[in-house]
């Protein structure tokens, strides 16, 4: 982004001096634009796998049908809630919505830990596209208008794209930046949508589980930020310091990932010779 | 009362309501316990105590505390 600025002389011979300087993108907006980014990738990902079993399985009408009145429905949302979080006074907004993302994303940091361990089970989008065909083919009744495919399409993009919404609006909303939010939520989806109508089955081939640590990193960052600006906090490098909380979180999830991975000598131990 | 007899804004506030139960405190009760916690600490060092200072060390420190007790906590779990 250019920036003009005009220097003026006293006198007859008014100079007027343009400057162009690149101004340089606050660490908050590329916190802002990462966080939401991933975060509805992650979640297009997820409800992108539900449509295409149920697409594949009881036929595409019903299941994109279900699909546009899901985003129908959460396009209200961000139209209705959007406006109104505006008129919340900042201390209190930030304060709960940093509140929020800071429970939300240590949701999500916790989960990747666990499943970086080992301790949980990766979020698989082949077994789930499996078990969501299996589901479906086991209802052999298929109608012209099919309510259960319609239904089953609507609950998943709905369900992920709420997320999505919440995501969107909190962190859109308390940055005073909605406009460019819901522009990267919107990039992030399509760019899914075309890569996932391509690649078709392949999506557990998405690195999720990477991304998911992302995505806490930056919700649990912006939280952090968040709940200090609402409770008067002056943070040091005023929005610098979420690239601090950043770097901060991504060492501390490094080092439970690393203190609690069972260690190579335990795991032979434990495998029978 | 059965769920179908219930009027319509009733499913819908108790649908709305399960909602953010389940997305804030589902089966991680602790960090929702925790981030209450965190914002009266916070808010007793910056607010009462007038110690920016002490909330810029607090904050971040008790969400890795929180962060590491509930990773514990599972990890104690998985291995019962």
């Amino acid at each position: 982004m250019f920036r003009r600025l005009s220097v003026f002389h006293n006198g007859s011979n008014e100079r007027v001096v343009r400057v162009f300087a690149v101004t340089s993108v606050s660490s908050g907006v590329i916190v802002l634009v990462g966080a939401v980014f991933l975060a509805c990738a992650v979640e297009m990902v997820e409800a992108l796998t539900i449509v295409l079993a149920v697409g594949h399985t009881r036929g595409w009408r019903s299941a994109l049908e279900g699909t546009v009145v899901a985003l129908v429905a959460l396009a209200a949302l961000v139209a209705v809630f959007g406006p109104a979080l505006v008129h919340v006074p900042l201390s209190v907004l930030r304060l709960v919505v940093g509140a929020i993302l800071l429970i939300f994303g240590m949701q999500w940091l916790r989960k990747a830990i666990l499943r970086s361990s080992g301790l949980k089970a990766k979020h698989d989008e082949d077994a789930i596209y499996q078990e969501t065909v299996a589901e479906l083919e086991a209802l052999s009744n298929r109608p012209d208008r099919d309510r259960i495919a319609f239904v089953m399409a609507f609950k998943g993009v709905f369900l992920e794209g709420l997320e999505v919404v919440i995501t969107v609006l909190t962190l859109g909303t308390s940055a005073h930046r909605l406009g460019l939010a819901i522009t990267t939520a919107g990039v992030a989806i399509v760019l899914v949508g075309i890569v996932g109508a391509i690649v078709a089955k392949q999506l557990s081939s998405v690195p999720e589980n990477a991304m998911k640590m992302g995505v806490g990193i930056l919700l649990v960052s912006y939280g952090t930020f968040w709940v200090g600006e609402g409770l008067k906090v002056t943070w040091p490098g005023n929005d610098g310091a979420l690239a601090l909380f950043v770097g901060l979180y991504a060492v501390i999830l490094w080092l439970l990932i690393t203190l609690i991975r069972p260690s190579r000598s335990v795991i032979e131990s434990e495998v029978p010779a | 009362m059965n769920q179908k007899q219930s009027p319509l804004i009733v499913r819908l506030l108790k649908g709305f309501g399960m909602f953010w139960w389940d997305f804030l405190v589902g089966d991680t009760p602790e960090l929702f316990a925790a981030v209450l916690v965190i914002i009266g600490a916070v808010a007793l060092s910056r607010i009462v105590l007038q110690e920016n200072a002490l909330a810029i060390v607090l904050l971040p420190l008790l969400a890795i505390i929180a962060l590491a007790l509930s990773v514990y906590r599972a990890q104690r779990a998985a291995r019962k």
